[in-house]
């Protein structure tokens, strides 16, 4: 069998998924469904390792193969195909996304074997699986765009998986407006792109745009619009408000598309456009201070949340902005670095989290939470290998993959790198404050709960993830370690080649620095909520600027009031004023108009047989006066 | 004054016509409204016969024919409905049948 | 000559027909009726229309009048209706009639010079009216119509039987 068919077979696996489960699921049963979702995933992992071991060093400077499937769209002028391509870029993704995607599904097997829905569930998120791995393999823009519309619907209809909660469907419903927003952006920049090069193609468009010069108006306006697209999806300012609400979703879900998956989508498009965004030093500015925002107002939200998902929700906020930062200043290879390592240490973060709440029987407030490291230890080992490895303290992968974005960030402006190390110090503290509320201090769980470590199904994915998580660093070590890259090499033909210049001292300096930070940050935390025992207190007692962080500054209010209310206001005026009086009102009047011609006409039915002859008469009369005259 | 031609009887059909006409308009009685139609329908033939004769061609005869036809017909029905009218409403003054009043 | 006649015959049917339509009491309009009939068919003789002569007074001022007459003395008319109607009324209809008269001269003014000439034919040398030629184009060119009068006739003779029926209609 030749490449091109492995490749197609990569998505079909999961989309058949789909569809048996979806249309047989009630017929499988729970079990059932979930092993089957789990291994159609499995497989496309194993596939997309086959092809991985094929071809070991890369696909050399040719960067891949790709094939047509079949003609989508053969408008003149347009010409759009369906066509898969594989690269060093998408392999890499395809793996991450099968491979973890696979271990969450196995999770889910034992964390959904309660629910009643489970094999809807499963459908959706093979669905989910296959439009992730369409958006990845896409040949052109257009197909990229139909994954990208796939995956956010997957995200909606997982997040409102317990459809019968409004505030979920609440949610559910505003993941996808605020995709959706940021879609536009996407379309006007696909808009803008078909305009000047006439057509979508990768090769194509990344073939002419080569030829442009840098700086050209309408490359930075493309790149920015596509930027947009990326705000909505991977969730930076302003469009970031949707993912913490998104945790009103089953905990694999969070996991699988909120952390490891679908929220990278974003970071996938800026690195697989790089040829453009190069060309656009303007809009990779925006991308960098965008970025660098989004990282620190995230991580000083997640000071303050109690809620265990929501503190990891804000913190994928804060990550995804530092993976923007990274190709903000060009170090692309270095951004995915990091894509890649959080994928392993985020996912166990949200597993582990997961584990924690259906231990403490649907608890997911810390404050009701402690000492659970006796009664949770696999959950607590892997919980703690996470948290190091997000807070940057070596040898965890975090360490590697956020200080090479740093390093790049300090070659850029000492400014940027300040900013960084803050946020690394933030993300530290709030993530040992997490740690030893939930696993140390006292036990604050209610009466009556009874804390039980976890079947195998989701403790065997935890341990695996652990172990991405330490050894996922290695692949990406900086020069000055003396060993290879491997991540960089790899990505090199379809990532652009990143160069560090600076000098080894000044990057082994930076380095320290990072870790000093990190374990004071940690050290802190720890000492805080550990023996100096404060609990996080009543919303009400918080004061000054905790109650900032608290109520999230607030954005989402001003959503509402700015945006959400005068829209509402707007559409229950057309749907009131404007279609009663408006549209109704025109039907009406036709009919009134009608009705009233037909009042006056009807008095001429007077019953009265004289005046009809009369009336007669006089018609004759008119017609005889009319040929006398005529 | 002398020969009569073609347009002497027109005016002589036209005339009858319309004191058929007048006669519909003016009176109440149903019976005398009839006899006004029958002399607008004779006024007709009157005009048909002379055209008829004068033009040469019996077509017109002919249908002075059927009119005749058609009007025995119709007082036969008209005068049955007549009756039976009468017998519901006691009356044959046109003033008293406005029951299609719309 | 002719036209002697045909003036005293207009008069004739004029007076009789006005009288018919202001004679107070129904059964002095029907005599009226019946002389103008009379008049009427002394106008087809001038025309030499001999069959409709024949036909004329056998059907109209024989059939017809006599059925007119019978309707008459079935109903009741002793009730003493009001025959005239309101001052105003009577104005608007003879005022109808004589515009009516007047726009349909004018219109026949108008097409006289070109249609009808003035053919000086009458009377005598016309042949049409003979009962031998009138007799064979109804049957060779009006023959369907011919026909289908008969129809009609079932029909409305079936129809005043209906009517007339004491106890509604069957």
């Amino acid at each position: 069998m030749n490449d091109f068919a492995i490749l197609c077979l990569i998505p079909a696996l999961p989309l058949l998924g789909f569809v048996v489960t979806g249309l047989f699921g009630k017929h499988l049963g729970r079990m059932l469904s979930g092993w089957l979702a789990t291994l159609a995933t499995a497989a496309s992992f194993g596939l997309a390792l086959a092809l991985f071991i094929a071809h070991p060093d890369g696909f050399g400077a040719g960067a891949g193969f790709d094939g047509k499937l079949f003609d989508w769209l053969p408008v003149a002028g347009l010409n759009l195909s369906f066509g898969l391509q594989l690269d060093p870029l998408s392999l890499m993704m395809t793996l991450v996304v099968t491979g973890v995607g696979a271990l969450i599904h196995l999770y889910s097997i034992g964390y959904m074997h309660d629910d009643s829905g489970a094999s809807r569930f499963f459908s959706f998120m093979n669905l989910f699986i296959f439009s992730m791995l369409v958006l990845v393999l896409a040949d052109n823009y257009a197909v990229m765009f139909v994954g990208w519309e796939g995956v956010g619907l997957c995200s909606y209809l997982l997040i409102g998986f317990w459809f019968t909660r409004d505030e979920y469907n609440a949610a559910a419903v505003k993941a996808f407006v605020m995709n959706r927003i940021g879609d536009l952006g996407f379309l006007l920049g696909l808009f803008a792109m078909f305009t000047t090069f006439g057509s979508l193609s990768f090769g194509t468009v990344f073939g002419k745009a080569a030829g442009m010069a840098s700086g050209t108006p309408v490359l930075t306006l493309i790149t920015i619009l596509l930027f947009v697209g990326a705000m909505g999806k991977s969730a930076q300012i302003p469009l970031y408000t949707w993912l913490p609400d998104a945790m009103a979703g089953p905990t694999p879900v969070s996991a699988l598309i909120h952390a490891a998956t679908m929220v990278t989508a974003g970071v996938y498009m800026v690195i697989r456009s790089h040829v453009l965004y190069d060309l656009a030093p303007a809009s990779l500015a925006l991308i960098a201070i965008v970025g660098l925002a989004t990282a620190v107002w995230a991580a000083l939200i997640a000071l303050t949340q109690r809620d265990i998902k929501k503190v990891l929700a804000y913190s994928t906020v804060s990550q995804l902005g530092y993976m923007f930062l990274a190709l903000g200043v060009g170090a692309y290879s270095t951004g995915y670095f990091h894509v890649f390592t959080h994928a392993f240490f985020k996912a166990l973060l949200f597993l582990g989290a997961g584990s924690v709440i259906h231990a403490l029987a649907g608890e997911q407030d810390i404050r009701k939470m402690g000492a659970l490291r006796k009664k949770l230890p696999i959950t607590y080992l892997t919980f703690l290998v996470a948290t190091l490895a997000i807070s940057g303290i070596p040898p965890f992968a975090g360490f590697f993959s956020k200080d090479s974005i740093l390093a790049a960030a300090f070659e850029r402006s000492p400014i940027l790198w300040a900013i960084g190390v803050f946020a690394a110090f933030l993300t530290a503290f709030y993530m040992g404050r997490l740690l030893v509320l939930v696993f140390h201090s006292s036990s604050r769980v209610k009466e009556g709960v009874h804390p039980h470590e976890s079947p195998w199904t989701m403790t065997v994915p935890l341990v695996l993830l652990a172990v991405g998580s330490i050894g996922s660093g290695f692949l990406g070590m900086p020069a000055v370690f003396g060993l290879p890259n491997f991540i960089s090499d790899f990505l090199a033909p379809a990532a652009g080649a990143y160069e560090s210049h600076l000098g080894s001292g000044t990057e082994w300096l930076l380095m320290a620095i990072s870790v000093v930070v990190a374990l004071a940050g940690f050290g802190l935390a720890a000492w805080r909520y550990g023996p100096k025992a404060v609990v996080p207190g009543e919303d009400v007692d918080m004061k000054g600027p905790a109650r900032w962080s608290l109520v999230k500054f607030r954005v989402d209010e001003l959503y509402e009031a700015v945006i959400v209310k005068p829209l509402f206001a707007l559409s229950s005026w057309v749907s009131g004023t404007a279609n009663d009086r408006g549209v109704d009102g025109l039907v009406r009047g036709g009919a009134g108009l009608f009705s009233g011609i037909g009042r006056l006409v009807r008095r001429l039915q007077t019953g009265n047989t004289v005046f009809y002859l009369f009336a007669m008469t006089l018609g004759v009369i008119v017609i005889a006066a009319i040929a006398a005259l005529g | 004054m002398g020969t009569i031609t073609l347009d002497h009887y027109v005016y002589l059909a036209t005339a009858l016509f319309s004191v058929g006409v007048a006669g519909v308009l003016i009176r109440r009685n149903i019976l005398v409204m009839f006899m006004g139609i029958e002399l607008m329908l004779n006024a007709v033939n009157i005009l048909l016969a002379a055209t008829s004769a004068f033009r040469g061609d019996s077509s017109g005869q002919v249908f002075v024919f059927f009119i005749m036809l058609v009007a025995a017909a119709e007082i036969a029905v008209g005068l049955a409905i007549l009756t039976t009218i009468y017998r519901n409403t006691r009356s044959i003054d046109i003033k008293h049948y406005n029951r299609l009043k719309g | 000559m002719i036209a002697i006649a045909f003036y005293l015959l207009t008069g004739l049917l004029f007076v009789a027909a006005l009288l018919v339509i202001l004679s107070r009491s129904p059964m002095s309009s029907v005599l009226w009726m019946v002389v103008a009939f009379f008049a009427i068919t002394g106008h087809y003789v001038l025309l030499n229309a001999q069959f409709l002569v024949v036909v004329n007074l056998i059907v109209y001022a024989g059939a017809i009048m006599v059925l007119f007459i019978y309707t008459i003395m079935l109903l009741d008319l002793s009730k003493g209706l009001k025959h005239k109607r309101s001052i105003l009324v009577r104005l608007a209809g003879i005022v109808s009639g004589g515009l009516l008269l007047t726009v349909l001269v004018a219109a026949m003014r108008r097409s006289s010079e070109a249609a009808v000439g003035d053919l000086a034919l009458v009377g005598q040398t016309s042949f049409v009216g003979l009962v031998k030629p009138l007799g064979l184009a109804l049957f060779r060119d009006f023959l369907v119509p011919f026909e289908l009068s008969s129809a009609l006739f079932l029909a409305a003779l079936v129809g005043a039987i209906a009517l007339g029926k004491k106890g509604g209609t069957d």
